[in-house]
């Protein structure tokens, strides 16, 4: 049982955090002919934007409502009106999807009832769907984010099925949380068809933000989970979600559909996947494909050759609460001790966290804590403290903007938790200490330095 | 507020601006930030400006005051490059929460700045307004203050709310921040006739050190560089200089011109991009400092190093230039550096086929026609499809352009090079032009394009060809169908800001007979935001005259 702590200070030093509405954003990303539009000033779209392309190196598509300070003040409506004709007649996208950021939360503006508004005065543009989610920035974090827009879709977008109505054998619905790649989404399709079953991803990042070829060029989102296909989802006959911040998304589902739903807390690991299989084969009456049997001793072999490499190191992961639980479990399930963990926001999780603390901080509050860490674990921009630690970085989640296929780690199924050992262990290979001829030294007894005679690993 | 909208006003009455001399007293008043279009418009806020401008310098420890948007998504993403202190690469936000936005944030605003000044010890603290607090009342300006007299360290207030408008108005208040509380309140060591300091250079992978090492060989001081590798106290002492250097076309003008005025430095708007602009600036800075009393031999001295470098470069490039000759290069960049790095280009042997001028000034683009001829194709506000159609007709080798537009260029599988703010490679000075003509060299003969652009063997036709194929379809369509056509040609946007179309305004100028711009933008508002379609709507107004004068005499 971990103690779940907020960080004291008054200035964050170094983020680890980033904001709900470029979460729920990217979760509109995974929708095919999908226009994401931040309200709110233009850098707030323009910053979120920067980042995706960093990290995905792909094209993002992303609007603004460009707030100036009067429309701020006098309230949004018609910017927001401005910017849905204006999206529509030069992008046509199938859906714009709306998050509302720090500016236009602080004025209180009314987007539902703004979009009421335009709904009568613009009966034209009723083939466009509109989704709105209200995300201040001074709220909640980038995975909250993520999941209020999945939870929204759900609750917009999906068709409750017809009373009585047959269920679609063999149809799985899933949601997966921001922390899976579309590598990993990749992965979980290909598991999923394996037993003959037919999966829909809500979102699908690995449709759109994946780095295909598209065949045509859109300004939109370049591919993702149809509209059609999501009115669809109403009739799967179960909801798979991964990730804890899916949970009350998985619910909006199972009372949309009465179909039951499944929380996964994660997918990295031999257990979680075990389940995983064990729940596929009775969905679909199959048993488990020889490939996956082949996949779990693969990991298995995988876990005893590293084991050597993993028994107590010590591990300070910075991330947001489901990939900090599905990463700090594995590595404690490998023999790690996580010494350091620090999160965006709070979640049910974080006190099972195998670590004595969960800070709710930044990477400042990291760096104090990895000291004498063996590994660093966090995005990006974790890159200074391990520096100045001279401690080895393993990048993990968003944004990873110094490192080519962000968009294709995968951390899922048994060929994730099983490339997660061999990547991390080779760093573990490649920064082991070399024996010299002081390494075995005798102590001093007389030295005052108590630190010294402390050996090394 | 109101301080920040009296230096919104002073900014807009820039008169070192040419183009806001040219303009009326009315015209002036409403200011030159275009107004930004909803659902149309791309590109920084003024706080992503002011950062821009500022971040460079190493030894401030610069405090974002706002919630977590402002600085956390968007942190340490500038390739600003230090030769000393990394505090400015460490990232330091208030992260106001729900109670600051309802209580106010000032409480935590100054225990943020005492936290950073007992951690970090730096200089300087620089206290960035976002647009929440600003909303919200946060008396910056007071807590700055304040912090200032018990703390004992300089802690300088950026009104920089990004609802304020776009980058380049947030480069100018950045510029407004420094003049008034930084430049001017410490004094050198010492000084020498050979003190300059250079403004708007941000040494963005360190292209200042492509250029300072002919300075010192000059024996010309960088007293300050406003503000590419600067610390604190040089910017505070840049006050003492001889002459100035401004590098980044109009971004900080308004510092030159006030130091001029109030510390009598005279300055030349010059660029490090490209030969021969090189050479001319090394001589401008020569020429100013003889002015103000340096020995004459310098210009001497600077004549030879210019003829050496620019020998030594020529010869670098001449390995290059044959296989460059002739290819084609699209540019689409934003302002700052479109008409240095057009004048670049040429000089490698390459024909530049179009650039996008969406953040320049109108000074700007009148420069890239003047280097590049009348027919500077402008690009303003592309889809990316039309982003293909265009790459397809220019018939260009090479995109060139910011990261953004990138992926759009790499997906027609078209040779691409970043030459925007996030890019890895620098290209200043005459090392810089040879490495640019290099990285050009590069991309076009990477054996890769030949396979990219293969088809799949289960393809019976290309991707491209469907493109094409889309593209012909589009046009037989218009010239099959005259009247289609007609109203696409009308429906084509000619005042982005307001969102008037060709047709609206040709009829308003035959139902009207109107004859000026200033009537057309009376009666259509066309060209009432940024008046940078003043000079299609003259043209418009020229053609509808003249069929009107035409049917007339029939």
């Amino acid at each position: 049982m971990a103690k779940v702590s907020t960080s004291k200070k008054a200035c964050t030093v170094n983020p680890l955090k980033m904001s709900q509405p470029i979460g729920g954003t990217l979760a509109f990303m995974g929708v095919e002919g999908c226009m994401p539009l931040l309200h709110g000033s233009q850098g707030c779209t323009s910053f979120g934007l920067v980042l995706f392309v960093r990290h995905f190196r792909e094209a993002i598509p992303m609007q603004t409502t460009a707030m100036s300070e009067v429309a701020t003040v006098l309230g949004g409506l018609e910017n927001v009106e401005q910017a849905i004709v204006n999206i529509s007649n030069r992008t046509k996208p199938k859906i714009i999807g709306i998050c509302s950021t720090g500016v236009t939360e602080t004025k209180g503006d009314d987007v539902d009832g703004f979009i009421r508004i335009i709904r009568e005065k613009h009966p034209e543009l009723d083939h466009v769907k509109l989704v709105y989610v209200s995300t201040p920035d001074f709220k909640d974090a980038f995975q909250d984010g993520w999941a209020k827009t999945v939870t929204q879709m759900v609750r917009d977008l999906v068709s409750a099925p017809q009373p009585g109505a047959p269920r679609r054998t063999g149809h799985v619905n899933v949601l997966p949380g921001c922390h899976l790649t579309p590598g990993d989404i990749d992965e979980l399709r290909e598991i999923i068809e394996a037993f003959g079953l037919t999966p829909s991803f809500l979102p699908d990042l690995s449709g759109s933000l994946d780095g295909h070829i598209p065949d045509d060029f859109t300004p939109t989102t370049l591919g993702g989970i149809s509209l059609d296909e999501i009115a669809a989802m109403g009739s799967a006959e179960i909801t798979i979600a991964v990730g804890e911040q899916m949970r009350v998304a998985a619910l909006a589902m199972q009372e949309k559909t009465g179909a039951p739903s499944v929380v996964f807390d994660r997918l990295t690991g031999l257990a979680p996947n075990d389940e995983l299989m064990a729940l596929l084969a009775r969905v679909s009456g199959r048993p488990v494909p020889r490939r996956y049997r082949r996949q779990r001793g693969q990991l298995v072999d995988a876990m005893l050759d590293g084991h050597f490499q993993f028994g107590g190191k010590k591990i300070a992961i910075g991330a947001e609460p489901d990939l900090l639980w599905a990463t700090a479990s594995w590595l404690h399930e490998l023999g790690c001790e996580i010494t350091a963990a620090i999160t965006t926001t709070h979640s049910p999780l974080l006190e099972l966290v195998p670590t004595d603390e969960v800070l709710i901080g930044d990477l400042e509050d990291l760096e104090h804590r990895a000291a004498d860490c063996d590994l660093l674990i966090t995005h990006a921009h974790g890159r200074q403290a391990a520096e100045r630690l001279h401690i080895p970085l393993f990048r993990l989640g968003i944004p990873t903007f110094d490192r080519l296929g962000a968009g294709h780690v995968l951390t899922v199924g048994y060929r994730g938790s099983r490339d997660l050992i061999f990547d991390i262990g080779n760093i573990f290979i490649a920064n082991a200490h070399e024996a010299e001829p002081d390494t075995w030294k005798i102590p001093n007894e007389a030295s005052d330095d108590a630190s010294a005679s402390v050996t090394t690993h | 507020m109101s301080t920040l909208a009296n230096k919104i006003q002073e900014v807009f009455n820039e008169p070192g601006c040419g183009k806001n001399q040219g303009k009326s007293e009315k015209e002036r008043k409403k200011g030159c930030t275009k107004q930004l279009t909803p659902g149309g418009a791309a590109g920084g806020c003024a706080f992503d400006g002011a950062k821009i401008a500022l971040q460079p310098i190493t030894d401030v420890a610069h405090l974002v005051h706002g919630p977590i948007a402002c600085e956390g998504n968007s942190w340490d993403n500038r390739g600003a490059k230090s030769s000393g202190s990394q505090l400015y690469r460490t990232s330091f936000t208030t992260d106001i929460n729900e109670t600051d936005v309802v209580f106010g944030g000032e409480k935590r605003l100054y225990k943020s700045i005492k936290e950073i000044i007992e951690k970090y010890d730096p200089p300087a603290v620089f206290v960035y307004q976002t647009c929440v607090p600003a909303m919200i009342g946060d008396d910056i300006g007071a807590v700055c203050k304040t912090a200032t007299e018990k703390l004992g360290k300089p802690v300088v207030p950026i009104y920089s709310p990004g609802f304020v408008g776009a980058k380049n108005l947030g480069n100018k208040l950045a510029g407004e921040a420094i003049l008034d509380y930084v430049i001017g309140t410490e004094e050198p060591e010492y000084t020498t006739p050979y003190d300059i300091n250079i403004i708007g250079e941000y040494n963005l992978s360190g292209e200042l050190w492509q250029v300072k090492p002919l300075l010192d060989e000059l024996g010309i001081r960088i007293l300050a560089c406003i503000s590419g590798d600067a610390k604190y106290h040089e910017v505070a002492c840049s006050h003492r200089a001889k002459a100035a250097m401004m590098v980044c076309s109009k971004a900080m003008i308004n510092i030159a011109r006030k130091m001029q005025e109030r510390y009598d430095i005279p300055y030349f708007e010059g660029s490090f991009y490209g030969i021969g602009d090189m050479s001319d600036s090394l001589r401008e800075i020569a020429r100013l400092l003889i002015e103000r009393g340096a020995p004459a031999e310098l210009m001497e001295r600077t004549e030879a190093v210019i003829a050496r470098e620019e020998a030594r470069a020529w010869k670098e490039i001449e390995v290059y230039k044959q296989r460059l000759a002739g290819k084609r290069v699209l540019l689409i960049t934003g302002g700052v550096k479109s008409w240095s790095v057009v004048a670049a280009l040429q000089e490698g042997g390459m024909e530049i086929v179009g650039t996008s001028v969406k953040k320049s000034t109108k000074e700007d683009k009148e420069k890239i026609k003047e280097i590049m001829g009348q027919d500077a194709h402008m690009i303003d506000d592309m889809t990316p499809r039309e982003m293909y159609k265009m790459l397809k007709e220019a018939k260009a080798d090479i995109m060139l352009s910011g990261g953004r537009s990138q992926f759009i260029a790499l997906k027609a599988k078209m040779p691409w090079l970043d030459i925007n703010q996030e890019r890895h490679h620098a290209y200043a000075g005459y090392v810089g032009m040879v490495e640019l003509v290099r990285e050009i060299d590069k991309a076009l003969s990477n054996p890769i394009w030949e396979q990219v652009r293969r088809p799949a063997p289960w393809d019976e036709t290309t991707w491209e060809e469907v493109a094409d194929a889309a593209i012909a379809k589009e046009a037989a369509e218009l010239a099959a169908n005259p009247e289609l056509a007609e109203q696409k040609r009308r429906a084509q946007n000619v005042c982005n800001c307001k969102a008037i179309d060709t047709g609206t305004i040709e009829d308003a100028i035959r139902d009207h007979k109107l004859t000026t711009v200033e009537r057309i933008t009376e009666h259509t508002h066309a060209g009432g935001g940024c008046g940078k379609c003043a000079g299609s709507i003259a043209s418009i107004l020229a053609r509808v005259s003249e069929t009107a004068s035409v049917t007339e005499a029939a």
